[in-house]
């Protein structure tokens, strides 16, 4: 498929569609760009287990941090990937190693590999490049908006809300249900 | 709604302005408070640490605002947007996230009064310098770039004067040497031109003309065009260097392609103040989603009102860059096709003391300092704004003895036209 743009609706169907999201390159660091989304995205339901070799059997947000995505003991639906575009391509070689296969592979903002996202591909397994999922995830929830963030989304409906204050979730999205955020 | 790409009406009615979460109201409500209450500790430190999206004091964001913000950035073309007290607030705080002491702004000649004034002066006290050059000639900006040029500024239709800048050739020269564009956009709306799209980096605009509307609100806004590599040149610390104010966060890294509109509303103002009001907010949003409709009637009624007063004895000249045979008619044919705007100047015949007795005569036209607004206005500059100028000094700022500005306004023009030709003809 085409990388250069992606519809809204594949990828509100990504975030509906995974629950678990292995990390890859996440950081203990606070003000990294990775533990931003680790939090985020944990604080909105899903199950995020990071990747950091160097990490490793350490906790970060109170996630066991493993080695490598083959150490992680549970299926992974998306591997969200925090690496320069090279290392990219065996990062997702690893991925496709997994049984079973994840079900979504996820490179952040400014990365892009696009031969590896053809070997992905080929074996079913949906790739999203150069995006991060929780700009994707505000965007569409409405919730990027309080910053300015031109959203892109028109709609004559009434944002979901979560639990809490201030968090929206998106409709038909919600990884565990009461869950804050 | 679907991938379908909204129209530019469509998006000043709805972009940024979902039914409110909590109560479904389907008008953006005034979100009338200084603060937000937090879920917790943990929530409140995810929105102190600009982890999570949302509300901690209306300084900073508020709901409103924050529409308002969208739907300018939509409108633009933009990545993201940050609604500010004034036009003036939204320079300063571009410039903040722009310059140190000793940086200069390459700026082009053909600026609003006041925005001359702010460089010249109240910016200097901040290291700043201007470096001024001739709007008209692209190639006049390149001679005056140096080390220091950390900006390029220019308005895309000039006040007063009728000026439309070649957008396009200063931006390749800005995008040669590395240097952000700024382009004021407020005498055209992006209803009659979009700079994003003609290369600019980043636009401002006075929300209290013509995004507004309505004369009754006071309002600036930065957009972000998310186009500018703030990293490449490491001359913008505020985005590419690890900022103290937040543990060490790196603003360009963490926020991409919006990290210019984020770094003016974290740093400056957070830190200089010039929060925009709520209420002032919901009124320049309800003015925008008829901005299209009148965007385009101001433009065609000031474009009857200069073919009027070209042919006019008393009228010396006209200076509208819609009207044939202007020298920046090809200029706005490219730039702004749908109309030239709603301000026009021209030359009474008879100097000072006849411009003087024109302001004096008007009785539908409203003599005050502003424009954009759904009244015609006039002004005689000589008399008031440039007052205090020399002759010479009068005239090289476009306010010469004999001009007169009109910002013309959305009553029916027969009506506007009527009010000038009694007003003249008793000069």
């Amino acid at each position: 498929m085409n990388h250069d743009s992606y519809t809204d609706a594949y990828i509100r169907g990504i975030l509906d569609e995974v629950k678990t999201i292995a990390m890859v390159g996440a950081s203990a660091n606070t003000v990294r760009p990775s533990y931003f989304v680790l939090k985020y995205l944990l604080a909105k339901g899903y199950d995020v287990i990071p990747i950091n070799p160097g990490q490793a059997g350490k906790e970060i947000l109170g996630q066991t941090v493993y080695a490598s995505l083959a150490d992680v003991p549970k299926p992974i639906d998306m591997v969200d990937i925090f690496r320069g575009s090279e290392a990219a391509g065996a990062i997702v070689d690893e991925a496709l190693k997994l049984d079973p296969k994840p079900k979504v592979v996820w490179m952040q903002l400014t990365i892009r590999n696009d031969e590896a996202a053809a070997r992905a591909e080929a074996e079913g397994v949906k790739v999203v490049m150069n995006r991060c999922p929780k700009i994707e995830y505000g965007r569409l929830s409405g919730e990027i908006g309080w910053t300015g963030v031109n959203s892109r989304v028109l709609s004559s409906k009434r944002p979901a809300l979560k639990a809490g204050f201030q968090h929206r979730g998106l409709p038909g999205v919600n990884p565990r249900a009461g869950t804050k955020g | 709604m679907t991938d379908r790409i909204p129209g530019f009406s469509t998006l000043a009615i709805h972009a940024g302005a979902q039914p409110d979460p909590s109560t479904g109201a389907r008008v953006t409500p005034i979100y009338q408070t200084t603060a937000f209450v937090f879920d917790d500790v943990d929530h409140a430190a995810s929105l102190f640490g600009l982890q999570a999206f949302g509300n901690i004091y209306t300084r900073i964001t508020n709901p409103t605002t924050a529409a308002l913000e969208e739907r300018v950035a939509a409108l633009e073309g933009g990545t993201a947007a940050l609604a500010v007290a004034s036009g003036h607030a939204a320079q300063l705080l571009v410039f903040h996230a722009m310059l140190r002491p000793g940086d200069n702004i390459v700026a082009g000649n053909k600026l609003y009064g006041g925005s001359i004034n702010q460089m010249n002066h109240s910016f200097k006290s901040f290291g700043w310098e201007v470096k001024w050059t001739e709007a008209t000639d692209p190639q006049s900006f390149a001679d005056k770039i140096d080390e220091n040029t950390r900006a390029i500024f220019i308005e895309s239709l000039a006040n007063p004067g009728g000026v439309v800048t070649d957008i396009e050739a200063i931006a390749a020269i800005a995008r040669d040497r590395g240097i952000p564009l700024v382009v004021d956009n407020t005498l055209a709306s992006p209803y009659l031109c979009r700079p994003i799209e003609h290369g600019a980096d980043i636009v401002v605009h006075s929300l209290t003309k013509f995004m507004g509307g309505h004369g009754n609100s006071m309002g600036g806004v930065i957009v972000d065009g998310g186009t500018f590599d703030w990293s490449a040149s490491g001359n913008y610390p505020m985005l590419s260097e690890p900022r103290p104010e937040y543990s060490g966060m790196v603003l360009h890294e963490t926020f991409g392609n919006f990290a210019f509109a984020i770094a003016c509303r974290v740093l400056g103002l957070r830190d200089l103040g010039p929060a925009i009001s709520p209420m002032n907010s919901f009124l320049i949003l309800t003015g925008i989603e008829t901005l299209p409709l009148r965007m385009q009637r101001h433009s065609d009624s000031a474009r009857k009102v200069a073919e009027f007063l070209s042919g006019h004895d008393k009228v010396e000249w006209v200076s509208y860059a819609g009207l044939k045979g202007d020298p920046y008619h090809s200029l706005q044919q490219k730039y702004m096709p749908k109309g030239g705007g709603a301000v026009l100047t021209f030359g009474v015949k008879g100097g000072y003391d006849a411009g003087v007795a024109l302001v004096s005569n008007v009785e539908l036209h409203s003599h005050l300092a502003n424009i954009g607004d759904t009244r015609s206005l006039i002004i005689h500059p000589a008399s008031t704004t440039h007052r205090q100028l020399t002759d010479e000094q009068k005239t090289a700022a476009g306010a010469g003895p004999d001009v007169v500005r009109l910002s013309v306004g959305l009553e029916d023009v027969e009506d506007i036209i009527a009010d000038l030709e009694q007003a003249l003809s008793a000069v």
